[in-house]
């Protein structure tokens, strides 16, 4: 029992990394609020870099710079795991910051950010050319466009 | 120490920041400096092809720091493959108007081309990185200009952009958590280095953890089925130009570094273990995309959607070619990397010019086409036919090869599928024949279509000549290349 404590003990963060990998998979993949898909998809990241993190934590160590300690590796934390995570969180950025355009555009056309609305809307407009909502008001821009929501780029 | 591992994705990356300005001055520039700039990759991927070919694969040391501690280029001729295809695809799409290949009219100031040339960085990237996190860091490249380049397909393609960029996200996140695993038993991100270290802790549960997220992750971008999900919206309602770009080189960088890591970074590890059975998976859930990918495929009647899933069926091939990791399916999977690259964007620039044209994309209403568009649609014939896997063309040898690897391993479920696979296929392709070439025009756009412009009619005719010149000398090209790699691979 004691072996066990002293594991959770030693190892109880990866439970949280576990955890808000969990947290953010159900959101991105049950929420059907775009905004809260890409929140949990931000948690899913940040799950990923806290075990970097984690994974680079050396018990007593500090900073990699080396002194009159010595340059036994034992003394410092490692710090590639940070430079790694320092990367991919500007590319997170990156993907977040295309994530949120691309809402600002849905919204502008839909009125609504729930993927249900938006997929019914797109899917309603299907079968006759564009009869539905102000979506459609940039059609006819001369093209034989047989079917609706090609030329919708064209009005705006 | 040679500079030619890095030299195919230099132009790709300063011609991306040189097209932004050029595009600001004059958007055809933007298309020149593309042109361009591809041109240069093309070349300097084709000489590391032919240099790497005859002698060992070259390394480039990055800002000068030797591996394993600096980021190192390999060019290897498995990489100079890939990035060939990579090049000269991204040449004809740039090539190939600007009209018909983005839904745009000349400027509109949107900046297709250096998003462009920016996923095609990602890709030729991905093939040359020989370290792990650097892959990653050029999959979010090349997939962050995909988001942006799917939603130039107007509303629709919005939604799937973001639907997308949620799966893809999550792709290559797994992905890098498997790279957090054996940056944490290995110590290292070099994958060469990482192959040595690997074989001594094959067994350990990380590892063996790592292969299996690097693999859904990898799966998730290659779009292997059931991880397909995304890929139908995104590819059928992308522009032409980008769906050609997506489907014959964006989704091969998955499979790519799928085989790199497996086959090279695993290397016996992968082919060896019991534990978790990433091989079988490989090959059964490559057996079920190409099944369902071709039968949802028969179901549409939308060009690029028919199209889009017969993607999800062809990258089923390649998914169990890799899964059956024997010589011969290898060979079979990577020369229908270059099969479907070729014959898949033919097609899908040939919808473009449909589209450009006459603006039609439903398939009942394509009757009569063949006899308005004599050379586009001769172009799209082969191409479909080498699709279903008729013998002089290209897409029979690669079938061919993966039949052999699983009459071989006594697979002959797996035979028995790839074969009639070729049946479904021929299915979904007569269906446009008959449309196009036996029956009269109905439609007024139909009857009154031309041939679309030379650059349209051109590059299919490069893309179609291509699929008859690989069918004919695919001797060449699998004992000069993709013999001697997958003998190097598993031998």
């Amino acid at each position: 029992m004691s072996e066990l404590l002293e594991l959770f003990l030693a190892r109880y963060i990866y439970l949280f990394v576990l955890g808000l990998l969990a947290i953010g998979l159900y959101a991105v993949l049950a929420k059907t609020d775009l905004v809260k898909k890409v929140i949990g998809l931000t948690i899913f990241s940040t799950a990923i870099y806290l075990f970097f993190i984690e994974g680079s934590l050396q018990e007593g160590g500090t900073a990699p710079v080396i002194d009159e300690r010595g340059s036994d590796p034992a003394l410092y934390v490692d710090p590639l795991p940070h430079l790694l995570i320092l990367t991919a969180i500007v590319v997170g950025v990156g993907v977040v910051g295309v994530a949120l355009a691309l809402l600002v555009r849905l919204y502008r056309t839909h009125g609504s950010l729930d993927e249900e609305v938006i997929a019914a809307r797109l899917a309603g407009r299907e079968p006759h050319g564009g009869s539905a909502g102000p979506a459609t008001t940039g059609e006819g821009d001369g093209r034989a466009d047989e079917d609706a929501g090609d030329g919708t780029e064209s009005g705006r | 120490m040679s500079q030619l591992p890095i030299l195919p994705l230099l132009p790709l990356l300063f011609g991306s920041i040189l097209a932004v300005l050029a595009g600001l001055w004059r958007a055809r520039a933007a298309q020149v400096v593309a042109v361009v700039a591809t041109a240069l990759a093309l070349a300097a991927a084709l000489t590391g092809l032919v240099t790497v070919t005859a002698s060992e694969p070259l390394h480039y040391e990055l800002g000068g720091w030797p591996p394993p501690v600096g980021i190192e280029y390999v060019l290897d001729p498995l990489s100079a493959f890939m990035a060939s295809i990579v090049a000269l695809i991204g040449l004809l799409i740039v090539i190939y108007p600007v009209e018909a290949a983005f839904d745009l009219r000349p400027g509109r100031g949107v900046p297709v081309y250096p998003l462009a040339l920016l996923l095609l960085t990602g890709l030729m990237g991905v093939m040359l990185s020989g370290d792990l996190f650097h892959l990653f860091v050029f999959l979010e490249i090349y997939a962050i200009s995909t988001y942006g380049l799917v939603s130039l397909g107007g509303d629709r393609a919005t939604f799937a952009a973001l639907r997308y960029l949620l799966l893809g996200t999550i792709g290559s996140g797994l992905y890098l958590l498997g790279v957090g695993f054996l940056y944490f038993s290995t110590g290292t991100l070099n994958m060469a280095h990482m192959a040595e270290l690997l074989p001594a802790i094959a067994d350990s549960p990380t590892v063996l953890g790592a292969m299996a997220l690097m693999v859904i992750g990898l799966a998730l971008k290659m779009a292997l089925f059931p991880l397909h999900v995304w890929l139908p919206d995104a590819h059928s309602y992308s522009p032409p130009g980008v769906a050609a770009l997506l489907a014959a080189v964006q989704v091969k960088a998955g499979a790519y570094a799928l085989v790199r890591i497996l086959f090279d970074v695993y290397g016996p590890a992968y082919t060896g273990i019991d534990g978790v059975p990433v091989s079988a998976a490989l090959t059964w859930f490559g057996l079920a995309g190409i099944v369902v990918g071709s039968v949802m495929a028969i179901r549409q009647t939308d060009i690029k959607r028919l199209l889009a899933y017969s993607t999800v069926a062809q990258l089923g091939y390649i998914g169990l070619g890799i899964g059956l990791a024997t010589p011969l399916a290898l060979v079979g999977a990577l020369l229908h990397v270059l099969n479907h690259a070729m014959m898949k964007s033919g097609l899908f620039l040939v919808a473009g010019g449909i589209i450009q044209r006459t603006g039609l994309k439903s398939i009942p209403r394509f009757s009569g086409l063949g006899k308005r568009m004599p050379w586009t649609m001769a172009g799209f014939a082969i191409a479909a036919l080498s699709m279903v896997g008729i013998p002089p063309l290209a897409g029979f040898w690669s079938k061919f090869y993966l039949v052999w690897a699983t009459i071989d391993l006594g697979n002959w479920v797996a035979a028995l599928i790839v074969v009639s696979s070729s049946l479904l296929t021929m299915v979904y392709f007569l269906k446009l024949f008959e449309q196009i070439f036996v029956r009269e025009p109905t439609e007024e756009v139909v009857a009154t279509a031309i041939e679309p412009s030379g650059r349209v009619v051109g590059t299919v005719g490069v893309l179609a000549s291509a699929i008859v010149l690989i069918g004919v000398f695919n001797a060449v090209i699998v004992r000069q290349v993709l013999g001697p790699i997958a003998e190097r691979m598993l031998g």
